[in-house]
């Protein structure tokens, strides 16, 4: 017998295939909410009531000084049963909800980082012209502050995307639970564990490639605004 | 000018953790009326149109910008600091010019330009471009519309960021060292922008200078500041020609011959 089996690796391949979209739903789903909630936890940190930075940073710490998996079972499994507050969540949702929040404390970081390499000449000539704080942050310091560190945030959504096969541990069907069930019914693993594998690595390698590509752009990025404005300027 | 001052300090002090920079001092300025502070550094003469500006908040005494009082406010009867929403009602009078420019990267001239009285003053963007466009006009720098800072020099990013303050339309202009960051060559054309505003307006003008020629062309009045005190003023003739104090002496002596 073949060690790799082609023709049962041609029959399980469209399943798999078809999990590698659950996985990759949930990777985009978490790190939209970690886009999100990670912004968040920046801004709160920033807060000048001290007691809530305190407490943001408080359970910044908390996050990431504990595993995923330890959180990802807190969340599907005891939080059903914390009294009050908790409530019970599928599978997918306790998935996204744990990687969107473990991932939002790192996110966080770098937010922090973006936000501080503006220039505090920037909020002073804001506050000169009398930009409201709100402005303040959307139209001057959050367009500066971002941009720098989009390969940096690129980075972690690759991160991200190839840790969700610890999601299998509450039994989500992303690809590897799916490849570890199609694999026991046979009792044979080179083939599906190849294809995930690969799988994982077709999609992440362009993607770190795209991530460096990024962030060469991002280190000339206004004289690449300075060059489409000079082309608008021809067609004009 | 006659009347009421536009901007009054009334022994204000101010004072970094444990570092008194300014003791406590007055001084009134009148509309229209071009003033020069002037002195050594590290005497805090920065810091005075900073608090002005609500950039930094004097330690004691107060401010008074077209008869309101600055840092401080009526709510319910009582005395209190100032909120947000009263700093920047005062805060649309005056206008800003940094020692470093400070224009917003990410846009280009024309939006630097009119980014705040479009999101400020609620002006449409038709109206905002208008006026933006007139102001570069005046500072020499129409052409320069579609550009961003970066390709800009120094001199000219000093230009900008003065049309910039202008299309606000302030009460009072501040100019914090503005051209101290300047190779010397484009020290010029940023003077002669300023030299015009104080000639054709009835514009209020601070200026924080080490320009001493520039300062006796164009002030009213110069301002001596030293060791956190107002130490001498009067029109820039007296001052540069017949000062008094042993302080001003000195400190003017370092600058007729190097």
């Amino acid at each position: 017998m073949d060690v790799f089996n082609w023709s049962y690796a041609a029959e399980v391949f469209p399943t798999i295939f078809r999990a590698m979209f659950v996985t990759l739903g949930i990777t985009l789903a978490a790190f939209a909410a970690a886009l999100v909630f990670g912004l968040v936890l920046t801004l709160l940190r920033r807060v000048k009531f001290k007691p809530v930075a305190y407490l943001v940073h408080g359970f910044i710490e908390f996050v990431r000084g504990t595993p995923v998996l330890v959180q990802l079972f807190f969340v599907y499994f005891a939080w059903p049963m914390v009294p009050v507050i908790g409530f019970k969540m599928t599978a997918v949702t306790a998935g996204i909800v744990t990687l969107g929040v473990h991932y939002s404390t790192y996110l966080s970081e770098i937010y922090r980082s973006g936000i501080e390499s503006v220039d505090q000449g920037q909020w002073e000539a804001s506050r000169a012209l009398n930009f409201s704080k709100t402005k303040t942050w959307t139209k001057i310091v959050l367009p500066q502050a971002i941009p720098p560190i989009i390969p940096m945030l690129g980075n972690y959504l690759i991160v991200l995307f190839k840790e969700t096969p610890l999601l299998m541990a509450i039994s989500v069907n992303e690809m590897l639970m799916t490849a570890k069930n199609l694999g026991s019914q046979v009792f044979s693993f080179v083939e599906v564990y190849t294809i995930v594998g690969l799988l994982f690595l077709l999609l992440s390698y362009p993607s770190s490639l795209l991530v460096g590509y990024l962030e060469k752009r991002m280190n000339n990025r206004y004289a690449q605004k300075a060059k489409k404005v000079k082309k608008e300027d021809v067609i004009v | 000018m006659t009347g009421k001052p536009i901007v009054q300090f009334q022994n204000v002090k101010k004072s970094f953790d444990e570092l008194e920079v300014l003791k406590g001092f007055d001084l009134d300025i009148m509309p229209g009326e071009k003033v020069s502070i002037i002195g050594p550094s590290g005497s805090g003469k920065t810091t005075i149109i900073r608090m002005l500006m609500t950039l930094e908040k004097p330690t004691d005494g107060e401010i008074i910008v077209d008869g309101q009082n600055l840092w401080h406010m009526e709510s319910n009867g009582k005395w209190v600091e100032a909120n947000e929403k009263h700093l920047s009602k005062i805060r649309g009078n005056i206008g800003m010019v940094f020692q470093h420019f400070n224009l917003f990267p990410h846009m280009t001239i024309l939006r630097n330009c009119t980014e705040a009285p479009v999101h400020v003053l609620g002006l449409n963007k038709k109206e905002a471009e208008q006026r933006a466009k007139q102001m570069l006009a005046k500072v020499g720098l129409a052409e320069k519309e579609k550009n961003y800072p970066f390709q800009l020099s120094g001199g000219q990013k000093q230009r900008v960021a003065i049309a910039r303050a202008l299309v606000m339309q302030p009460k009072v202009m501040l100019f914090d060292e503005v051209t101290s960051a300047l190779d010397p060559e484009l020290v010029g054309e940023v003077l002669r922008v300023i030299k015009d505003l104080a000639e054709q307006g009835d514009m209020t003008m601070i200026l924080i200078t080490h320009e001493m020629d520039f300062a006796m062309e164009i002030s009213d009045r110069v301002v001596f500041f030293a060791d956190g005190y107002l130490t001498e003023e009067g029109p820039p003739e007296e001052l540069f020609n017949n000062p008094k104090s042993d302080r001003l002496k000195s400190f003017l002596q370092r600058f007729s011959k190097v």
